[in-house]
């Protein structure tokens, strides 16, 4: 379990993240939501000790992320950003491999080896695997990365934005993939979303954040619900019920 | 591993050429023949400046590497990171307060200078926002003229520029038996940095990754900054500097091989101490029975391809 007590963070005079408390659940995969601004990924960042907060904390099955050693933490919970720009020459094949480097301190076993190739088959990354990063197209390089921290094999995941230059095709198959990590090899999966639809239709819990603070959470038949979902991004949305799924509208 | 071996012949057989090239007549017949001028040329020069090239050469273009990796930035090296100006400061400043200091303490006053200059390039770099890679070594050739201003200025009230001009241009013609030995001490650093290569893999993929695969990104880049200080401070304390080194070797290896450092990194080093053994043969032959300092030689060669290398990505980004 995830838990967040109290946490703060501030730029200069602006908040972005104040006072928030959360816990999340093990197993499944939890969304978190809201406008731009709401602090989504300042929160993300900050359970995954990338930023440090300014004042409460945050345990990962009962470790403080601040206080236990990286390598430690480097073995339970892994982290995507977005916009990842990575001006190093690395091969696909060596980009997944780093992701053991927690185990293996740089003396891959076979073992190592086996969760490498099973990270770039579940990715559809086998034919790209001895390509430059460089040489690659956003989505490509997007499943690649993905692809390194799925090699990393905690028990704890997290990514900001990962459909972020995903056509339709990969943006399912990646949401489907999350998911089943979380169903089959039992992993916690957290992922900021910007589309609420992907949210209602794949996750098991959703966070809605606004204004630093967290207006919303519960299932998806609770939180993608017209007044809360208008309330918080300050548009009317409607929510339709198409094929057994909850899908939204805000278009006209 | 198989291309590994033909490498290493080839450095062999650069070596061996620079054996036998130079004013004084040595070759193999005056050797076996026991002249002795020979032999005495061959034992206190020859193999000293021999040694001397393979050592700075390779730990170089390590050094440059490394410094491109902590700066994530293609055309960072020593020369144009401000490290090599604060090395030279720091010796400088040996021979005004302590000019009785032993050589090993010279050096270790310089790689403190180096390790301030560069720390606080990296500083700048933190706080300014970048808006092209091109403004990177722009800074560090800034904050380098500047050092290199007060450096000067220093040097001209004490009427130590003769002095300075000899740390500044690399040249090997005046390394003799005894004066070059703290050049073995680049051996060790390469092999430190090849046993942290993948921490400064991880590194250039910067500080979220790196924190991501539960690394301590400021001990990366401490410990690689004093890998590069170190690496240069010896280097301009016994031959002088060799700009652009650290750069077009590094370059040239990730354009064929990658970044993967452990396995570039044998490659770096050899292609390091082939280049600078034949630019120093160069040097040697072109205006017999004078020398062109390495230094120079490389210097033309250096600024050459980092032209290249800055029209070449220009092309690429717009």
């Amino acid at each position: 379990m995830i838990e967040i007590r109290d946490l703060v963070k501030a730029y200069d005079d602006s908040i972005v993240v104040d006072g928030v408390s959360l816990q999340i659940a093990a197993g499944g995969v939890t969304s978190i939501i809201g406008p731009n601004g709401a602090g989504k990924s300042t929160l993300l960042s900050m359970v995954s000790r990338l930023v440090a907060m300014d004042r409460g904390s945050v345990t990962v099955d009962g470790l403080d992320v601040t206080t236990t050693p990286g390598d430690v933490l480097a073995r339970r919970l892994s982290v995507l950003r977005q916009d990842n720009h990575i001006t190093t020459r690395l091969t696909v094949r060596d980009l997944v491999a780093f992701g053991r480097y927690p185990y293996s301190k740089g003396r891959p076993t076979v073992e190592d080896a086996r969760h490498i190739d099973g990270a770039l088959s579940f990715l559809d990354l086998g034919d790209l695997a001895d390509r430059f990063l460089d040489e690659l197209s956003g989505g490509q390089r997007q499943r690649a990365f993905v692809a390194m921290v799925l090699c990393q094999d905690t028990d704890y995941m997290l990514f900001d934005e990962p459909l972020n230059n995903l056509d339709i095709r990969h943006a399912v198959s990646m949401m489907r993939l999350l998911r089943r990590a979380a169903r089959e090899l039992g992993k916690t999966v957290v992922v900021v979303l910007h589309d609420i639809n992907v949210a209602s239709c794949f996750c098991d819990h959703i966070v809605a954040m606004k204004a630093a603070r967290i207006a919303a959470q519960g299932t998806p038949e609770e939180i993608i619900e017209q007044t809360i979902l208008s309330d918080i991004y300050e548009v009317p949305i409607r929510v339709h019920e198409i094929d057994g799924q909850r899908i939204t509208t805000y278009y006209r | 591993m198989s291309r590994f071996l033909p490498a290493i012949l080839m450095i062999a057989l650069l070596a061996l050429v620079s054996l036998f090239v130079g004013v004084s007549d040595v070759s193999l017949a005056a050797l076996a023949n026991g002249d002795g001028h020979a032999q005495l040329v061959l034992i206190a020069s020859r193999i000293p400046r021999t040694f001397a090239l393979i050592l700075s050469g390779a730990a170089l273009a390590v050094a440059g590497t490394i410094m491109q990796m902590l700066a994530r930035n293609r055309f960072v090296e020593p020369s144009t990171a401000g490290t090599v100006e604060s090395a030279s400061l720091g010796i400088l400043f040996v021979m005004l307060f302590a000019p009785a200091m032993p050589v090993i303490g010279k050096m270790l006053v310089a790689t403190a200078f180096a390790l301030a200059g560069t720390a606080l390039f990296l500083r700048i770099l933190r706080q300014v926002p970048l808006r092209s890679p091109l403004l990177v070594p722009l800074i560090g050739i800034m904050l380098g003229s500047v050092i290199g201003a007060v450096t000067t200025f220093i040097a001209y009230r004490y009427d130590l520029q003769q002095s300075l001009a000899a740390w500044m241009t690399g040249d090997f013609s005046g390394i003799l038996k005894g004066r070059y030995e703290l050049l073995w001490l680049n051996l060790a650093l390469t092999i430190a940095a090849y046993v942290a290569a993948d921490r400064f893999t991880v590194a250039g993929m910067g500080q979220d990754f790196t924190t991501n695969l539960g690394l301590n990104y400021r001990r990366v880049v401490s410990l690689g900054l004093v890998i590069v200080s170190m690496v240069t401070a010896v280097v301009v304390a016994t031959v002088g500097a060799i700009p652009f080194l650290g750069l077009v070797v590094p370059n040239v290896v990730s354009m064929i091989m990658g970044d993967n450092i452990r396995r570039s990194l044998p490659w770096i080093a050899l292609t390091g101490a082939g280049l600078v053994l034949m630019c120093d043969i160069v040097g040697r032959l072109v205006i017999r029975p004078y020398e062109i300092p390495i230094g120079t030689v490389f210097g033309v060669v250096g600024s050459i391809f980092f032209l290249y290398l800055l029209l070449r990505s220009r092309s690429r980004v717009a």
